[in-house]
């Protein structure tokens, strides 16, 4: 493995997506460094969940190739599948299971032993403040406290990388600034995350972040580069000017 | 496999959890049974009988009365007018008539035969043919006392002489009959449409991505599926059984492992099918939808209601490749009959064929989604 594939957690080069002759991804390149917090952002269509969709496996790329952890997403499904955890905008934990009882299965799933289950879930546990309702269906939680625990059981098995799809998706401002900083914890511990949003001040937390429009991606840079680069005040800004940019008539061809 | 096992426990647990379900699986076996194999019957009980006796002497007099004696027909009227017959069997104030011509005495015992004539309403035709069946059976038998009464002397006995006997269902009691298929209809209710229906939830809910991309094997998720439901079909069968035993006291004349052996095959079938249907849809109306569609066509060429051998040739040779209808087959064989595994061999054969086939296709499809 070279010593350049050894530092991105993902490398993708020139990945594309077709569904018939709609292109949803088209030709993407980037690479994100270990221990970075990546942001996708883009208008919703913009092809940021068909990306991660292909980077996690759930869907073949058409084109170009892609590496997490520097396994090859085409070939290495499994290997790829072992160093990821994902969090999407669905919920994805079982609402008829217990707390408890969906942090022994996603680590079941994962392989850890008993002990390891015990252990983790009680830390887990007592991180989130959810001592108390461990018992307790996960149906009967609020909202923001299903998206925290599905945030921390994708992070169950200590994987290399995370997806996080839209992961504050009609979640209050108090909780989504909780949930950023569960989020900067993960990558103190070394973890690399990728994070799709559409919120913009979200944007601003981000180490760098890739903007997409109609599949391609548009800007790439930390939130400073980007501003200064579009002469903007906030990413906001950016997003404004480069989706101006895309859709004035002669450019979409 | 050790994921497997957290998977089964999840399965065990979301199922317990599921009370409507839960109440379902045992109290729709018993409902079933008893609404059904009570009202899908043929048998005839009080079949309404006009007499039209033209000849008015002791030979029709005494048909007359052994036709009301049998138990299986009431009186509905009586009178020596066709015409006045037809318009009951109309009206449906009768369901057959028996038409006793003028010198049907003399005939008898001049010629040692006579004709008689039944004239049935036949709009159900299956109600019919087992009203002429009792008819019949008590013509002959009294036609066969005749013939011994007028011809002691002689030889030379009556002209007809016809007997049939029911084998393994003696009474042709229907209950019998149907209650090994009604057992059948339950277990593929619930191996093809909670197996569908489960999975798709999980499709709905958004779980089916999550558990996607996690390094869990397909075979440990399918099995994961696929287990459960066997068992709770099973467990199905066995309330079935009890039921069908206590209630109705339908005998087991062969052996019980070898009804839940055969049980346990067909469900691969099942439940592959199940897991097929899930591959195709996206939502649990949808399964829902098309599972009623293909257990309802397998159902009725299955040869539950109406016998296999009475349909043309196309749908006989698609009965072949029907799961339910080898599995009633193996089911009525194995509780009136009391036939062993060897007997049906062939069936279960092809139930076993069905079921590899299904299931593999079924993986097949499901990875490729």
């Amino acid at each position: 493995m070279s010593a350049e594939s050894a530092t991105s957690a993902i490398e993708a080069r020139n990945l594309t997506r077709r569904f018939g002759s709609f292109v949803a991804v088209d030709h993407i390149t980037f690479d994100i460094r270990a221990g970075e917090v990546f942001g996708f952002l883009g208008a919703n269509g913009a092809g940021k969940t068909t990306a991660i969709k292909m980077l996690i496996g759930l869907l073949p790329p058409t084109e170009g190739e892609a590496h997490v952890a520097g396994f090859d997403v085409r070939t290495q499904r499994l290997e790829v599948r072992r160093n990821i955890g994902y969090m999407s905008q669905r919920f994805s934990l079982y609402p008829d299971l217990t707390v408890r009882e969906n942090i022994r299965l996603y680590g079941g799933i994962y392989g850890l032993t008993d002990s390891e289950i015990r252990e983790r879930s009680s830390s887990l546990l007592e991180r989130l403040g959810l001592s108390g309702s461990a018992g307790d269906l996960v149906a009967r939680l609020p909202l923001g406290w299903k998206q925290k625990l599905a945030f921390s059981v994708a992070l169950l098995h200590e994987p290399k990388i995370v997806f996080l799809d839209e992961p504050t998706g009609g979640v209050d401002p108090i909780t989504r600034r909780q949930f950023w900083e569960m989020i900067y914890a993960a990558t103190a511990r070394g973890t690399t995350v990728l994070v799709t949003t559409h919120y913009m001040d979200e944007a601003e937390y981000c180490g760098r972040l890739s903007i997409m429009v109609e599949g391609r991606i548009a800007a790439l840079g930390s939130p400073e580069e980007l501003k200064r680069q579009f002469g903007a005040a906030s990413v906001d800004d950016v997003f404004v000017q480069l989706a101006r940019t895309t859709s004035e008539p002669g450019t979409a061809a | 496999m050790r994921a497997l096992r957290f998977l089964l426990v999840k399965e065990f647990l979301q199922i317990a959890r599921d009370k409507v379900m839960l109440r379902m699986t045992i109290i729709a076996p018993i409902l079933q049974l008893l609404l059904l194999s009570n009202a899908a019957t043929f048998e005839v009980k009080s079949a309404r009988l006009y007499v039209v006796d033209r000849d008015h002497t002791t030979i029709s007099r005494g048909l007359s009365q052994r036709l009301q004696a049998a138990g299986r027909f009431v009186l509905a009227d009586a009178s020596p007018s066709a015409a006045l017959a037809e318009e009951a069997l109309l009206s449906r104030r009768a369901s057959l008539i028996v038409n006793i011509p003028p010198d049907f005495e003399r005939d008898i015992v001049r010629d040692h035969a006579a004709r008689v004539q039944l004239v049935l309403n036949a709009e159900d035709g299956a109600t019919a043919g087992v009203t002429e069946g009792y008819a019949m059976q008590i013509i002959t038998r009294y036609a066969g006392e005749l013939g011994a009464t007028i011809h002691a002397s002689s030889p030379t006995g009556p002209v007809l002489d016809v007997r049939s006997r029911n084998w393994y269902n003696a009474d042709l009691r229907y209950r019998d009959y149907m209650v090994p298929g009604i057992l059948v209809q339950l277990v593929t209710v619930v191996g093809t449409l909670l197996c569908a229906m489960n999975i798709v939830r999980e499709k709905e809910v958004g779980t089916l991505d999550q558990l996607t991309i996690t390094p869990l094997s397909r075979s440990a998720f399918i099995a994961a599926k696929l287990i459960p439901l066997w068992v709770i079909a099973l467990f199905e069968l066995t309330i079935g059984l009890l039921v069908a035993r206590l209630v109705f006291g339908v005998p087991m004349r062969g052996s019980l492992v070898l009804v839940f052996f055969a049980a346990s095959v067909y469900l691969v079938a099942a439940l592959g099918l199940g897991l097929w249907i899930s591959t195709l849809v996206s939502t649990q109306q949808q399964a829902m939808f098309v599972t009623f569609f293909i257990i309802m066509v397998y159902l009725l060429m299955s040869g539950l209601f109406t016998p296999v051998r009475s349909m043309p040739d196309w749908a006989q040779w698609l009965a072949e490749i029907n799961p339910v209808k080898h599995f009633i087959g193996i089911m009525r064989a194995v509780m009136l009959k009391g036939a062993t595994i060897v007997e049906v061999m062939k069936p279960l054969l092809a139930l076993a064929a069905f079921g590899t086939v299904v299931l593999s296709l079924a993986v097949r499809q499901h990875g490729r989604q």
